[in-house]
């Protein structure tokens, strides 16, 4: 069960040693090369990267996955998933058993620099928050010193709860476990007063309880999580493609279009939109991709709103309103660079 | 081409140098020698091509950076702001904490479990063969989330806690009890204490002397447990008994004060003990066996009674037999620990997983497991050689 980051972490070390040749042929060629994208997701975070009980997996992060595989391969489905924990992701994208990281993963400065990766944008901005039992009859995170706090280890939580209780001088004890499955069950059982993570997966987290009613997220949100899509450091082809894959879905939404117009939209008289959708240029190709992959994605997986709405939006069970992650012009902070 | 060279200059050679077998040796052992060393050559430099191309250091130098996350369990002193380097040395000790500690608990337990699977009581052996056999056959991970939730799930909550004579708790938190705290004087015990170890082992020696030549016993063991018990409470008493207990209580959440438990290391312990003593027992058991009947026989007709005949005849025989397979017992023991991160217990392997991530030096921490794995292993079995040796057969 657990104990997989072992074999893990050697396979890295491996791919490190071996992966010379094969990485350098460039993600895309290989990917084309193989005819699907092997994509690093959670092991199970409802919203976000989660199995239904068919096994298809859905989500804000699967939904990035399916836009890049739409782009490339013109179908939504050449992609497969495989599942990490926040300690392995890492290691599985460097030694090149995936070809892209999106799993609730936080842009941070050393994982950026030191760690060999390159982060292709912000799909949610995010901050983490704390969740206690309603009846330990706290308001505030400030009320929390002495408390025990369960979280998944390797993520940026387990350095933020270190930095906030420390700073408020709060005595804690950290019970930081491998899978977040196990957290769940630990925090359930009583073994932690809080749970900790990003809010989104706090929500998230919360339907997967005993009684999700007897507990409360409280107030306080102690960072800023950027969560993004990840790639290797060195390829820049393939970051590129997926950059303006979560680009194109931004700037589609800003434009208008939506999976259920985007054939009409071709006809639009609008430059911006001729250029988005392939009409006028030769922006796909520039990417090393067909001249219509924002149709393709658009109509496979829909733009970046359409993707919130079905997955973590109001009439979902996480029920999370936009915004930060609005568009800049609806007050919000998302914002694409332009297609041109 | 110069061997043909050669084989045509040499006349009196009557086939070729190809077909001469000592040189086909020395050319096969060259050409094998090459062979690694390109392969060798190949991964470190494909290493060094990779790690470059995707800009993440190498080296050590991580080790003294700033680590920045918290630990539930540290035996030496260790703050968010200590170095990675410290982590992974917290890690190493509990690694040892549960290593020493399960090898004490699983060679008590496996011993018992063992004599009990020889005993001529039905139901005991019967019991004893069923332990045996359930333990050894489920896998140890799932024994260790057992036991674990099992834990977290059957005793309450801190502030319903299981006391014990007011002064020990157990909750989900941990097991709590009163810590000693020693003030001024208290180290004269300690002296104390040394030296009436120092003192046992004299006792010791002279009575095996005096044995040898004149025959008589004396009881060591009686002496050595009085000595070390008595000494050290005398010094106390001298020094005003300096000891007060620090009580754990209830404080806000959860208990302050007192030594704490933690309930991972409870859990862990119990699996790695349960699980390996079903091994031990059956190793036991198998010793024993190995004594041929004609010892017991040879002994009672010497005239030694049942104690003796076990304690000096019996069990140091069965022990030529049990330690060699104890020992690689032990160094299962010491790596299954590794299975702790599955729990939340920051071993080894757990931490340092935590650094590998946070730094992403996976080439750098490997080998640190790698070595820290094959030095307590080697160790250990150093120490058990070392016994076996002393236990072995003395032949003239
Ligand atoms: N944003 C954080 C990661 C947050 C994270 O991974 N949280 C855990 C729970 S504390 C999670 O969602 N895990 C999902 C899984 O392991 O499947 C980071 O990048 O370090």
């Amino acid at each position: 069960m657990s104990k997989n980051i072992l074999p893990l972490a050697l396979g890295a070390a491996m791919g490190i040693v071996a992966s010379a040749a094969a990485a350098q042929a460039g993600t895309l060629d290989d990917v084309k090369a193989k005819g699907f994208i092997q994509c690093g997701v959670s092991q199970g975070l409802p919203g976000f990267s989660n199995p239904d009980a068919q096994g298809n997996w859905t989500g804000l992060d699967v939904d990035l996955c399916r836009a890049v595989s739409a782009a490339v391969f013109g179908t939504p489905d050449n992609v497969k998933y495989s599942p990490l924990s926040a300690k392995e992701r890492f290691t599985a994208l460097q030694s090149g058993e995936i070809d892209i990281l999106s799993r609730n993963t936080t842009w941070t400065l050393s994982r950026d620099t030191s760690l060999g990766l390159n982060f292709a944008g912000v799909n949610y901005y995010d901050g983490q928050g704390f969740m206690v039992r309603k009846d330990l009859g706290v308001a505030s995170a400030l009320e929390l010193s002495g408390a025990s706090v369960c979280t998944q280890t390797g993520t940026t939580t387990e350095l933020n709860i270190a930095d906030y209780f420390r700073s408020n001088n709060m005595p804690y004890e950290v019970v930081a476990f491998e899978k977040l499955e196990e957290v769940v069950k630990a925090y359930d059982a009583g073994r932690c007063d809080v749970f900790s993570n990003d809010a989104s997966g706090l929500y998230a987290t919360r339907l997967t309880l005993t009684n999700p009613g007897d507990h409360i997220v409280l107030p306080e949100i102690i960072s800023k999580e950027p969560l993004g899509p990840v790639v290797r450091h060195g390829d820049d082809q393939w970051f590129d493609v997926v950059k303006w894959t979560h680009n194109a879905m931004l700037n589609a939404e800003e434009l208008g279009v939506t999976s259920a117009n985007v054939e009409e939209m071709k006809s639009s008289d609008n430059p911006e939109v001729k250029r988005l959708l392939g009409v006028e240029g030769a922006f796909g190709e520039m990417l090393g991709l067909p001249n219509d992959w924002v149709v393709a994605i658009v109509k496979n997986v829909g733009n970046y709103g359409e993707s919130f709405d079905r997955n973590v939006g109001p009439n979902t069970p996480l029920a999370i309103s936009r915004g930060l992650n609005a568009l800049w012009k609806d007050g919000g902070i998302q914002y694409a660079a332009p297609i041109r | 081409m110069t061997t043909r060279d050669k084989g045509v200059a040499q006349p009196e050679a009557r086939s070729s140098l190809i077909n001469d077998p000592q040189v086909r040796a020395v050319f096969f052992q060259v050409l094998l020698v090459a062979v690694v060393a390109f392969v060798g050559y190949v991964i470190v430099s494909n290493t060094i091509a990779n790690l470059q191309r995707q800009n993440i250091a190498s080296g050590y130098g991580f080790l003294s950076n700033i680590a920045g996350f918290g630990i539930s369990l540290t035996l030496i002193d260790y703050a968010e702001t200590s170095s990675y380097g410290t982590a992974i040395l917290v890690g190493l000790l509990n690694t040892i904490l549960v290593a020493v500690v399960g090898i004490v608990c699983a060679s008590t337990l496996g011993f018992l479990i063992g004599v009990a699977r020889l005993s001529k009581n039905w139901v005991i052996s019967r019991l004893a063969y069923c332990y045996v056999e359930a333990i050894r056959n489920v896998p140890l991970l799932l024994q260790i989330v057992f036991w674990y939730f099992l834990l977290l799930n059957a005793v309450p909550n801190a502030r319903n806690s299981l006391e014990f004579g007011g002064s020990l708790f157990l909750n989900n938190r941990g097991f709590f009890l009163p810590k000693p705290v020693f003030g001024d004087g208290a180290e004269l015990a300690f002296w104390g204490l040394i030296l009436s170890v120092v003192a046992s082992i004299a006792v010791k020696v002279w009575a095996k002397k005096r044995q040898m030549s004149t025959g008589q016993q004396f009881p060591v063991g009686l002496t050595a447990l009085g000595l070390i018990v008595l000494v050290p409470l005398l010094c106390l008493a001298v020094a005003g008994f300096p000891v007060t207990f620090d009580y754990p209580a209830l404080k806000g959440f959860n208990f302050t004060g007192g030594q704490r438990v933690i309930p991972e290391l409870i859990a862990l312990v119990t699996a790695l003990s349960i699980y390996t003593s079903a091994f031990i027992a059956e190793i036991v058991r198998a010793g024993i066996q190995a004594v041929s009947h004609g010892q017991t026989e040879a002994a009672h007709a010497l005239g030694l009674r049942h104690g003796p005949t076990l304690r000096l005849v019996i069990i140091p025989q069965a022990m030529r037999v049990i330690i060699p397979p104890l020992t690689s017992q032990y160094l299962n023991l010491t790596k299954n620990s590794s299975l702790a991160v599955a729990i939340a217990f920051p071993d080894l392997v757990s931490l340092g997983g935590t650094v590998l991530n946070q730094t992403g030096q996976a080439i750098e921490v490997i080998s640190i497991w790698m070595l820290v794995y094959l030095s307590l292993s080697l160790i250990t079995s150093a120490f058990m050689n070392w016994y076996n040796q002393k236990m072995a057969l003395v032949e003239r």
